[in-house]
């Protein structure tokens, strides 16, 4: 009679092609990507920092309402996101635009829905940060954390039953997989051999507890052999291994037709949002080492570098053009107008029910009658 | 499970999904308002209308625990993993979260599915998804997401069932925009309902009883047509009267035109409107049908806190005013967990004869 252990003597080893110096690992294997990849993906992860520095300065200033940086996993944002086709339906939690800007998303686009102005593709219905794009094939964030995750294995039951050469790609963080529909997600994603890309970003916390207090398992990755799920354990500030890791579980969800779970190791360096100030759990030296000494940015940044395809004039060149396009995007759509009041009963459903064009209609009458009872300019 | 071993004895045997359409009814109808010699089960009409939508688009698909092998919990999609294949009948695992979340991506994604829950008191640990996820989403992402998906399933009190098993949840799910909720009563309106609600593209719940599963009724060459479709948002009107409104719907709708008959032998017209879209809401025939009768007695089996009755005074009261004669008369189930124990669970639903004292009250009260 033998029982399995509840813990392994080895924690499961994770898979990294850079060191922190930036430099090639001896022997490690990875998917070459050429100079000009790389130098995309850098300028891309440089621009995701920018955005969230300034975004944020602008919540703090009452300018936005909210907002969650993602500070610390720039690598895990952008090189899943190189590593991935056009085709590939991504159904994010919520730290991961830079997947979207990684496809396209304009800084005006993401300032728009900040501000929930006129021009905003989500016709100003979601709070900031909820961005979606179904011509980007990027699923509408959701705030009801893990319900991504069986979402995720439809959407790969459907590509699979339409047999597109796609895969679902969900993103989901260390706290989330505490959530009931993580089991059902994996679970069922692995019964119905769902082309289904799990990537769970480790990043140590969840708003205030710590995975010492989320979990007593040796990380997420070893949860997936409990559903028949092929998984590896990432650096996810490594963004060389990030985008080797993916592209190849990407590869094996399409032509295996089954789902692949990715754990990338990370830390969260900023807060957990604009209405959380970690300082009060966690110490101040903790922060700055992981900002400073683990920086997944400084780490590919030398890589790229020592190629000899990145200099220090790119450097100054990048940041403060991001910077520039960004200042000019949140004045713009600072200044746009709101969406109009047609907009509120628009797309509860498909096409308004009598009962809501009723309620449109007394409305637009109210606003009619009553003009001192709403703001100057309001646009019906 | 206990439904499925008492439905057993009931079900239609012989029935084969291949010989749907026309043949199997010679069966005279023994109700006195009987349109035409074809009758139909509440059963056999949802699996029909199912089947037929399922033929008609590809994207249609099924799932749901024992739905295809086993035939379906109550036999509602029998026959249907046989014609169609385990791809779009899905046997899912014991997860209502699980499976209604999948549902809901699939969706997403382009596909019509169709989500049984074994009964709705077990869509509870999946009502997140039926809200969160699908009910708002296409106002959410503006138009970008839309979610035409169909949760149905058994709904409200069975018989000997307890407490959480027999739950009504009309009034949970029609107060959510977004969502449309249908209750069917007969044959036709199985039919008809079911098949809107599968082509419809936004979220439906669509609520069915058990007890009804094996009623049959008589059906019109109209209704067993494959195009066949019933408008989402109209009530109708099962008897024409002008004493008293009587409005329902599901079973109590065979209650009321019961109440119905014992009323005219005492001399009082109810007119008895089945509501069948619970939301969006038939306010308009509620009320003109109230103008004419000036009386209103609403009925549900669900609790009566916060029911679907208490909506439709509401409206009445707001509407129609000046035109009632007497107040509105509300009958719902008992304000308690539905007990077990047979006298008890008869006391805690509305009968027959509380809809008759209902409409009586109302109408004694006049001047």
């Amino acid at each position: 009679m033998k029982f399995i252990p509840e813990s392994s003597p080895q924690r499961v080893p994770c898979y990294r092609v850079l060191d922190e110096n930036g430099r090639i690992i001896l022997n490690s294997d990875f998917i070459p990507v050429s100079e000009k990849l790389a130098v995309r993906m850098y300028e891309q992860m440089a621009t995701l920092q920018v955005m969230d520095h300034i975004f944020y300065e602008a919540q703090r200033q009452g300018r936005i309402s909210f907002f969650i940086t993602s500070l610390g996993e720039e690598a895990i944002n952008i090189a899943s996101a190189a590593a991935l086709a056009p085709d590939d339906v991504v159904l994010p939690q919520y730290r991961e635009p830079g997947v979207l800007l990684w496809r396209g998303f304009t800084l005006q686009e993401f300032a728009n829905q900040c501000f929930g102005n006129r021009a905003d593709h989500g016709k100003g219905r979601q709070m900031p940060i909820h961005y979606g794009s179904k011509q980007h094939n990027y699923f509408t964030v959701s705030s009801p954390i893990a319900t991504q995750l069986p979402q995720a294995a439809g959407v790969g039951y459907s590509l699979k039953m339409e047999k597109k050469n796609a895969c679902a790609v969900t993103f989901i963080g260390d706290g989330g997989t505490s959530e009931g529909d993580f089991h059902a997600g994996l679970n069922f994603a692995a019964v119905m051999e769902a082309p289904v890309v799990f990537i769970c970003r480790n990043n140590g916390w969840a708003i205030s507890t710590h995975i010492s207090e989320q979990f007593r398992s040796d990380g997420i990755v070893v949860k997936g052999q409990a559903y028949g799920i092929r998984s590896i354990r990432v650096d996810g500030n490594d963004a060389l291994a990030v985008y080797s890791a993916v592209r190849s579980a990407r590869e094996m969800a399409v032509a295996e037709q089954r789902p692949v779970l990715i754990e990338a190791m990370t830390y969260r360096v900023g807060h957990h949002s604009t209405s959380d100030d970690s300082t009060k759990y966690r110490t101040a030296d903790e922060i700055q080492y992981w900002k400073m000494s683990r920086n997944p940015v400084n780490r590919f940044k030398k890589w790229v570098e020592d190629n000899g395809w990145w200099s220090e004039d790119d450097e100054s060149k990048i940041r403060s053009n991001a910077r520039k396009q960004l200042l000019q995007a949140i004045q713009a759509a600072e200044k746009w107008d709101k969406p109009p009041l047609a907009e509120l009963f628009n797309d509860v459903y498909d096409v308004k029910t009598k009962n809501l064009e009723e309620q449109e209609l007394g409305l637009k009458d109210l606003v009619e009658k009553q003009p001192q009872d709403y703001p100057p300019g309001f646009h019906i | 499970m206990w439904g499925i071993l008492r439905r057993s004895a009931v079900d239609g045997g012989g029935f084969s999904a291949s010989s749907l359409r026309k043949t199997r009814f010679a069966l005279v109808s023994a109700r006195s308002y009987a349109a035409g010699s074809k009758e139909m089960t509440v059963r056999d009409a949802l699996n029909s209308a199912i089947d037929e939508e399922m033929s008609a688009d590809p994207k249609v698909f099924v799932m749901g625990e024992e739905v295809g092998q086993y035939q379906g919990a109550y036999k509602i999609t029998k026959g249907l993993l046989e014609k169609y294949g385990p791809e779009r009948v899905y046997d899912t695992p014991i997860t209502e979260a699980g499976f209604t979340g999948i549902g809901v991506g699939a969706a997403y994604a382009g596909l019509k599915p169709v989500v049984e829950f074994m009964t709705f008191n077990f869509s509870m640990q999946a009502i997140d998804h039926i809200i969160n996820s699908a009910a708002k989403s296409n106002y959410m992402s503006a138009g970008q997401i839309n979610v035409p998906i169909v949760f149905r399933g058994p709904n409200g009190a069975a018989a000997g069932v307890g407490a959480q098993h027999s739950q009504c949840y009309a009034a949970w799910y029609a107060s959510v925009p977004g969502l449309k909720v249908l209750a069917p009563y007969s044959a036709e309106d199985a039919r008809g309902l079911l098949k809107a609600a599968i082509r419809d593209p936004d979220p439906v719940v669509f609520l069915e009883n058990e007890l009804l599963y094996g009623e049959s009724f008589p059906i019109s060459e109209e209704a067993l047509d494959s195009s066949f479709c019933l408008p989402i948002g109209k009530a109708k009107i099962e008897r024409e009267g002008k004493d008293v409104t009587i409005t329902t719907f599901s079973k109590m709708v065979g209650f009321a035109l019961k109440a119905a008959e014992k009323l005219a032998e005492e001399g009082i017209s109810a007119e008895v409107i089945n509501l069948r879209s619970i939301r969006p809401l038939d306010r308009a025939t509620i009320n003109a049908s109230v103008r004419k009768t000036s009386r209103l007695v609403t009925v549900e089996e669900g609790f009566p806190q916060h029911g679907v009755c208490a909506e439709i005074c509401a409206s009445v009261v707001e509407e129609s005013f000046s035109y009632l004669d007497a107040p509105v008369e509300r009958i719902a189930g008992a304000d308690v967990p539905m007990p077990y124990a047979a006298n008890l669970e008869r006391l805690a639903l509305p009968q027959v004869e509380d809809i008759v004292r209902a409409a009586k009250r109302a109408c004694y009260r006049s001047k």
